[in-house]
Formats: C-alpha cells, structure tokens, sequence
C-alpha cells in the first residue's frame, strides 16, 4: 500500500488519535470502560495500521523489536515488583495499600496505575511482536 | 424492547455462523470472523458488559481478524474441501454439540437474581469496593485489586505467548532490523 496516498494520508491522521485513545483508555480505566489490557491492544493496533500502510521495515525503525522482546518482561516486571512492595513492608502479596500506608484509598489508586501499566506494557509488546512475526515471514511454496 | 434485540442480534449471530462454516474463501470467512466478534461486542454491551465488549471489540475485531488475514497472505486463500463425508466426525459434532446444550439446561435463567455468580462475594464487592479501593469503576478494583493475583498470572500468560512467538518465529521478528 506503498504508493497510494488515500490510505497514507487517512493512516497519518488517525495514527496520533489512536495512540492517544490507547493512552486514554490506558489511564482512564479507573473511571471508565477499558484498562491496561483493551489500552495495550489499542495501541498495537495503531502500530499494525502503520506497519500496513507504510511497511513493516518503516515501522520495525519506528518500534524496534528488541526494545519490544525487553517490553515484554518489563510489564510483567511492574506487575509482579508492585507486588512485592506490599511483601516488603509487611503486608500480603499485591496489597496496594502498603503503598500508601495513610491513605489505604491512595494506595490502592498508586497499585492499580502500576498494575495496570505493566498489562498494558505486556499487552501491547507481545500483541506487536506477534503481528511482525507474523508479518515478517515469506511465503512458504 | 432490549429482548427483541438481543434475540435478533443472537439469530443474526447463529445465520452469521452457519454462513461461516460453509464459506470456502477464508478471506472472506476472517472478515465475516471480525463481524461476527463485533455482533458479539454489541450484545455484551446490551448486557451492560461494557469492559468486556470493549475487549471483545479491540480484540477479536480488530487485531485477530489482521493476524487471520496475515496467516492467509502466507498460505492460502481457499479451504480445501474433503471429498468424501465422514460419518464418524458428524457424530462426533453431534455428541459433542448434544453434550453443550444439555449443559446449558442447567444454567440459571437470564437476569436471575438468585444465579450464583449474584449471590456470592458480588455483592460485597459493590458495596465496600467504593471505601476500600475508591476506585468509579468496579471492573477495575475487582480486576487489578481484589483479583490482582489472576490478573498477574493473566499477564505472565501473555507474556508466556510473546515468549514462545520469539522461540519460533525470533528470527522473522528479527529481521530487517539493523543490529
């Protein structure tokens, strides 16, 4: 789709939107619909559109995979590091409120961003890996 | 009102299925694949399953159907059709298919408020969640708190997917990349 420009040009527009919905849908889950999970699709997706329309070599410059195989142990590193925290100071396993001793309310808040940007983080690096994977094959035959 | 809906969008759903199973271009059955999730995303919204329609949206529209379509560009764009019927994968189906309805005999009815799923810890987590976790949504202080040690190991089996994509494909992933 190199060299049609109705598909480029459409692709640069909703590029940024779509990044910014996945970051969106990222940090307002609290609120809303949507979380780490849904955010870490989202923002593969806006990848793959750009891998489609300008080529997979533009977009493994762009996301380089070796930054992506180390994404995907850092989010699970944040999940399973917020856990430990709460060990740490004596408390169970991924209770968020040892963050914040305090304000048991603000530390739940501070363990559900960091829990839920480690998904997002894991999500969205193995959802990108797969598709250039995938992508980056030749035709058996 | 909302019934009439969800019985059309459910039969719509079945049609779409049977149209699925007997279509022999699997370009057009990964499409038809991406619609029948987007059917299915609509009728969890009816359900007030916002976060899960969400998913189902984002994920089986949208980045599975492009995964299917990249499998078809390196294999092939038409099913192969078996010549001959097997008798013994019918019956199979049938057994199978006869085992999954008589399954569903025994689940509680629609809206039932008496089903399980209402009458054991749901309750207490809308009524406390709002002081203990502060959280508007929640899908959410169920998801990342109360059940944050499933959604962890939810987490590490993705994980474990990107791992065995980089065992057996590491090197297509690889490619192109100046190193």
């Amino acid at each position: 789709m190199k060299h049609q420009s109705i598909p480029r040009v459409v692709g640069k527009l909703f590029m940024p939107l779509i990044l910014l919905f996945a970051l969106y849908v990222q940090f307002h889950g609290d609120f809303g619909p949507g979380g780490g999970f849904q955010a870490g699709v989202i923002f593969a997706a806006g990848v793959v559109l750009y891998a489609l329309i300008f080529g997979l070599d533009a977009a493994k410059r762009i996301v380089r995979p070796r930054v992506i195989e180390i994404l995907f142990a850092v989010g699970v590193l944040l999940y399973a590091g917020t856990g430990l925290v709460s060990l740490f100071v004596g408390r169970n396993f991924l209770d968020y409120t040892a963050l914040d001793p305090d304000h048991p309310a603000h530390g739940q808040h501070l363990g559900i961003f960091l829990v839920e940007l480690g998904v997002g983080v894991t999500v969205a690096a193995v959802m990108i890996a797969i598709f250039f994977a995938f992508a980056g094959r030749r035709r058996l035959r | 009102m909302t019934e009439i809906t969800d019985v059309a969008l459910l039969i719509f759903m079945v049609i779409l299925a049977v149209a699925i199973s007997r279509m022999q271009n699997l370009f057009m059955v990964a499409v038809m694949m991406g619609i029948f999730s987007f059917l299915s995303a609509v009728v969890f919204t009816l359900l007030d399953a916002v976060d899960v329609a969400f998913t189902e949206a984002a994920v089986g529209a949208g980045v599975s159907t492009v995964l299917l379509l990249g499998t078809l560009a390196l294999t092939t764009r038409e099913e192969k059709v078996a010549k001959q019927k097997n008798a013994f994968a019918l019956l199979a189906v049938i057994a199978t298919g006869g085992a999954l309805i008589y399954g569903t005999l025994d689940m509680p009815h629609y809206g039932d408020a008496n089903a399980p799923v209402h009458t054991h810890v749901a309750d207490r987590y809308i009524e406390k969640s709002g002081e203990e976790i502060g959280v508007p949504n929640i899908v959410t202080s169920v998801l990342a708190s109360y059940r944050g040690y499933d959604t962890l190991g939810e987490t590490t089996v993705i994980f474990t997917a990107g791992i065995g994509v980089i065992l057996l494909l590491g090197r297509a992933l690889r490619k192109g990349e100046k190193s």
